[in-house]
């Protein structure tokens, strides 16, 4: 299970961090994570399913470019950060 | 008059309070969130506020409780087969309905949303959307154009009139299922002057109308300031002796011949004219013009009032105006004197009398 840490912007909606979830992407991790929070969905992803324009998720060390970060593909053992982009504040 | 007001801020939602004649800061909800609209409705007491999180989107949310606690509501979405299919940029007005429980949201891009469940679900007016008018839109002060006026004629729930930047002014008969652009005599200045009265393109700053007459609609736009006794078809220009460009209207409530606006030096130029904020008033339907100073600062000031940061409550005698660089005044007296509440409050976005 990869885990998840979520920056302290959004410990309202995710008060219970880090988290862990299952999948071979980034994507399919953060499916997992709205499965069980189905609210933290829209901070991350825009209308068309789309990773919101800032903000931004390193995984295991690497920035991922916006547009290939939710088929990136990790490891079971991969640790995430799901960060705020400063260009977005 | 009204003992309590909305602020809508770029750090948050304040609330205020009336305590022996002075406003106090009761509560701040969102803090260091941008909170773009808010809605204090007048049915049964419940408080709307529209957020902007910087990263992470635009959220609704409700409070039953005076602002004590909020819910999150779903927020507007364009749906995926909608022409461009954009997504939200932001939550630009928040209205009260003339139906039960229905509200209306004015949106970047210029998206009408209704809802007939104090908030629980959104949807997109398609009918104005799909206007081919749109294709002339365009943004004013923005990337995208956007809709920031949306009233509710009080004698008839069904007719909606709203006010686009830039697309003009529009109004429905049907609770939104069809749509006409109206506007003659209004000039954009902005245009090539063969283009300047086509009424699809024009930038109403804001528009107000007056609660007991409602046909009559006063128009602060990019390029002037302007009033309509027909609820939006056609237009007068108003010409008050000095600026004329500006963002923030308001409307007395009960006299049509009323009204405030707050002007700046220009489209170029957007702060107050020698850096002496002043209200503008008309009480003779704009025959002739007072520029109210006593209680405003009259040297160094930057302030310019966005388009909804000026508020008239119920009485017509009580006024509220806030500022882009936070400054917050209050009038009892319709405009005559004004008292600073707060001159450190971050950048406004809106005020609201409750």
């Amino acid at each position: 299970m990869a885990q998840l840490h979520f920056t302290s912007w959004l410990r309202e909606v995710v008060p219970n961090g880090p988290l862990t979830a299952g999948g071979d992407t980034v994507g399919a991790a953060l499916d997992g994570v709205f499965l069980e929070l189905p609210h933290v969905r829209s901070y991350l992803l825009d209308e068309r399913g789309q990773l919101r324009k800032h903000v931004c998720i390193f995984a295991d060390g690497k920035r991922l470019p916006r547009e290939q970060t939710l088929s990136h593909a990790i490891r079971p053992d991969s640790k995430l950060y799901v960060m705020q982009a400063l260009s977005g504040g | 008059m009204s003992g309590r007001m909305l602020v809508a801020t770029r750090k948050g939602l304040i609330q205020l309070v009336r305590n022996n004649g002075g406003w106090t800061i009761a509560r701040t909800s969102f803090p260091g969130v941008a909170v773009t609209a808010a809605l204090p409705d007048a049915r049964d007491g419940t408080l709307y506020a529209a957020l902007k999180h910087g990263h992470f989107g635009c959220k609704m949310h409700r409070s039953d409780d005076d602002g004590k606690s909020f819910k999150e509501l779903p927020a507007p979405a364009f749906p995926a087969d909608a022409a461009d299919a954009p997504t939200l940029f932001q939550i630009w007005t928040l209205e009260a309905g003339g139906g039960p429980d229905e509200l209306w949201i004015g949106a970047l891009p210029a998206g009408l949303f209704r809802s007939t469940d104090r908030g629980e679900s959104w949807q997109l007016a398609r009918s104005l959307w799909d206007v081919p008018e749109r294709a002339k839109w365009f943004g004013g002060g923005y990337d995208m154009a956007g809709i920031h006026s949306v009233s509710a004629d009080p004698h008839d729930a069904r007719r909606v009139s709203i006010a686009i930047s830039c697309g003009g002014v529009w109004d429905t008969h049907d609770s939104g299922q069809t749509w006409t652009v109206l506007g003659k005599g209004l000039i954009a200045g902005y245009m090539p002057p063969e283009q300047a009265g086509v009424p699809e393109v024009q930038d109403p700053h804001r528009v107000a109308r007056c609660a007991a007459a409602p046909e009559v609609m006063w128009m602060q736009h990019h390029s002037g300031m302007f009033r309509s006794l027909d609820a939006g078809a056609n237009w007068t220009t108003l010409k008050p002796p000095g600026d004329d460009f500006g963002f923030a209207v308001a409307a007395h409530p009960q006299d049509p011949l009323t009204a405030w606006f707050v002007p700046a030096i220009k489209d170029e130029l957007r702060v107050p004219r020698d850096g002496a904020l002043a209200v503008t008033r008309t009480r003779d339907g704009g025959k002739t013009w007072e520029s109210l100073r006593d209680g405003l600062p009259q040297r160094d000031a930057y302030d310019l009032i966005y388009r909804h940061g000026l508020d008239v409550d119920d009485s017509g005698r009580q006024l509220a105006m806030g500022s882009t660089t936070g400054s917050l005044w209050v009038s009892e007296d319709a405009g005559e004197g004004w008292s600073l509440v707060n001159a450190h409050l971050p950048p406004v976005y809106a005020v609201r009398f409750y």
